[in-house]
């Protein structure tokens, strides 16, 4: 209908052809709509639609295959790092990426994680940290922040019995398969603008042939914090970002 | 060649793309012969070693998702490891092979030889209603002719396709003669992520539908799949069974010591036939119900404390009398002690 309304000339945003129409299901406010939609916009803008294939996470995001327009295969809990490896090693040529929240990429799937990246698998991995299960409806991820509230951890993360909150990208930042690993976030626009730049960088690597790159984007998750999106993006600058500082934690050394 | 290594040696020659595989004993000769014979350089197939048997198969999951011909191989608590990809396969519908060189268990168990996975494979392993189509060669010739015979089905089905092998046939020598070297393909399935057509719709893999209705169509449709199965597939091997009066059974290696138990039996007077499904799943239902109307009883003879004859028992619904006879834990039973179980348990008995 505004492609009727709205001359070529005049048009400034559109929405980009690498997510279908459907309409997502996450929550108001939460910043898996984002992440999905700066993601698309760099595989429509590097004219890659066609040679992508993507991998699918179980957690909130497990529906991703559904939203965008590219290739995609849905992982079991954890894998999808492995997933990964088999396309990318028959498909050498094609871009491969995984898109995984913090249960799936660094509880159940560490390994998966940690010796695809080991390996040095050409792919991009797109992390999601929220410090929550999602999907599940809130129990402590291993991402949980100390002394946080989850509906299994209802008096707060006690490190002691717990385990302390697992900072998985600057242990993953340390292999020498991870060839870029930055994290990011998505709640404002300059960070969004960021965040497309690094996945944009990180997709562009892929062709070079050098290892993993790692996009760690700290998200919210307002329906589990039990907060409104505007007062969890305020705690997420709280309290997430000084234990999950925001920033590239591993470059290409010829940069 | 060995078993295993002959094993390897036709996945090459099948043409398939990618092997995902981890070491366990008494299989780790594929994984180990086929990194040595540099099949990278043969056919442009990829050889890796995973760092678990649960990233194995989901690699699997991942290259047949692309339409590639893939396997993997493992021994039986390896075979455990890799149930949840399985299912996620078969809910997929995705085609691949997958090679267990049984062992003895439960738990650790042993290295020895062992037929006590029967279970696993053939009633489903993982969550969830689904069939693998199992294949139980009885020897090295068979375990090659069955690679081709695994992803030829796998493909025609979109399901996942098992080779159940043991660690007598995984791990002895005999004269097999190879088939040439066939090609590899480059896919170009609809149902397979390839990449996105131009002005086509994006394919996706998947084994998720969160609506009940839509997941129990899925069901059905997979059900159809595996009665369509069960109608064309089933095969079987019967050795003197047209004047028998009673039958022995047994699958696998277990059917090559049974095969010369019959004959002993024939030299005593006995007239012993010999059923040897080579399909675990389809299972020769028909055929063993045939034999019963004709024979006093049927001895299933295994290598595991009972499994098969439950399904032989299911067959002949009560037409005649069967038995069981087992060494299990990794002992492979001999030929006098079969003959001496069936004159006890089915002629005797």
């Amino acid at each position: 209908m505004s492609e009727n309304l709205i001359k070529p000339e005049n048009l400034v945003y559109k929405k980009t052809d690498a997510l279908t129409d459907r309409v997502m299901h996450y929550c108001p406010g939460c910043g898996h709509g984002t992440a999905h939609r700066i993601l698309a916009e760099v595989i429509e803008e590097m004219g890659i639609q066609n040679q992508t294939i993507g991998v699918a996470p179980v957690g909130c995001s497990v529906l991703a295959y559904y939203y965008f327009n590219v290739d995609m295969q849905e992982a079991a809990h954890g894998r999808a790092p492995a997933v990964a490896t088999g396309i990318k090693r028959v498909f050498p040529e094609k871009y491969v990426f995984t898109y995984q929240g913090d249960g799936d990429l660094a509880a159940i799937g560490t390994a998966e994680t940690i010796h695809a990246i080991n390996r040095g698998e050409n792919i991009l991995i797109v992390f999601i940290n929220n410090g929550i299960y999602g999907m599940t409806g809130g129990q402590m991820a291993p991402t949980t922040l100390q002394g946080m509230k989850s509906s299994t951890s209802p008096f707060g993360r006690d490190t002691k019995t717990m385990g302390a909150p697992l900072k998985i990208t600057e242990l993953i930042a340390q292999l020498p398969g991870a060839y870029f690993v930055t994290r990011q976030s998505v709640h404002k626009p300059g960070n969004v603008r960021k965040a497309k730049r690094a996945i944009k960088k990180a997709l562009e690597y892929q062709k070079l042939d050098k290892g993993t790159c790692f996009v760690e984007i700290v998200s919210n998750c307002p329906s589990n914090w039990k907060m409104t999106p505007v007062q969890s993006n305020q705690w997420m600058e709280e309290n997430m970002f000084p234990y999950y500082p925001l920033g590239d934690i591993k470059v290409p050394e010829e940069n | 060649m060995k078993g295993n290594e002959a094993l390897a040696e036709a996945a090459i020659r099948v043409g398939a793309d990618a092997y995902f595989g981890y070491p366990i004993t008494p299989q780790s000769e594929i994984i180990e012969y086929l990194m040595t014979a540099r099949p990278e350089d043969r056919t442009g197939m990829v050889v890796l070693q995973a760092e678990s048997e649960i990233a194995a198969i989901n690699m699997v999951y991942g290259a047949a998702g692309c339409g590639k011909k893939a396997l993997t191989s493992s021994s039986s608590p390896g075979m455990s490891l890799k149930q949840e990809g399985i299912s996620y396969i078969a809910g997929a519908e995705l085609p691949c092979v997958l090679v267990n060189v049984v062992r003895g268990g439960p738990g650790l168990g042993t290295i020895q030889p062992s037929q006590s996975d029967y279970f696993q494979s053939v009633k489903g392993g993982g969550h969830g209603d689904y069939k693998l189509i199992v294949l139980a060669p009885a020897s090295v010739q068979e375990s090659v002719d069955y690679m081709k015979l695994a992803f030829e089905l796998a493909f025609k089905y979109r399901n996942p396709v098992m080779i159940q092998s043991d660690g007598i046939i995984g791990q002895m020598m005999e004269k097999v003669e190879l088939f040439e070297q066939m090609p590899r393909v480059e896919p170009d399935y609809e149902w397979a992520t390839i990449g996105k057509k131009e002005g086509k719709p994006a394919t996706f893999v998947t084994s998720l539908q969160l609506q009940a209705e839509e997941q129990e169509k899925v069901n059905h449709r997979l059900q159809a799949k595996y009665r369509e199965i069960e109608q064309n597939e089933v095969r079987f091997e019967t050795t003197m069974c047209e004047d028998a009066d009673y039958l022995l059974t047994a699958f696998g290696s277990c059917a090559r010591i049974t095969r010369k138990a019959m004959e002993m039996a024939r030299a005593k007077g006995y007239k012993v036939g010999l059923m040897r499904p080579q399909t675990l799943y389809p299972f020769p239902t028909q055929e063993f119900n045939r034999l019963a109307g004709q024979v006093k009883g049927i001895l299933c003879v295994e290598m595991n404390a009972g499994q098969m004859v439950e399904d032989v028992k299911l067959s002949v619904c009560g037409k005649t009398k069967v038995e069981h006879f087992g060494r299990f834990g990794g002992v492979i039973p001999n030929p006098d002690e079969i003959l001496l179980a069936l004159e006890q348990k089915i002629i005797g008995g």
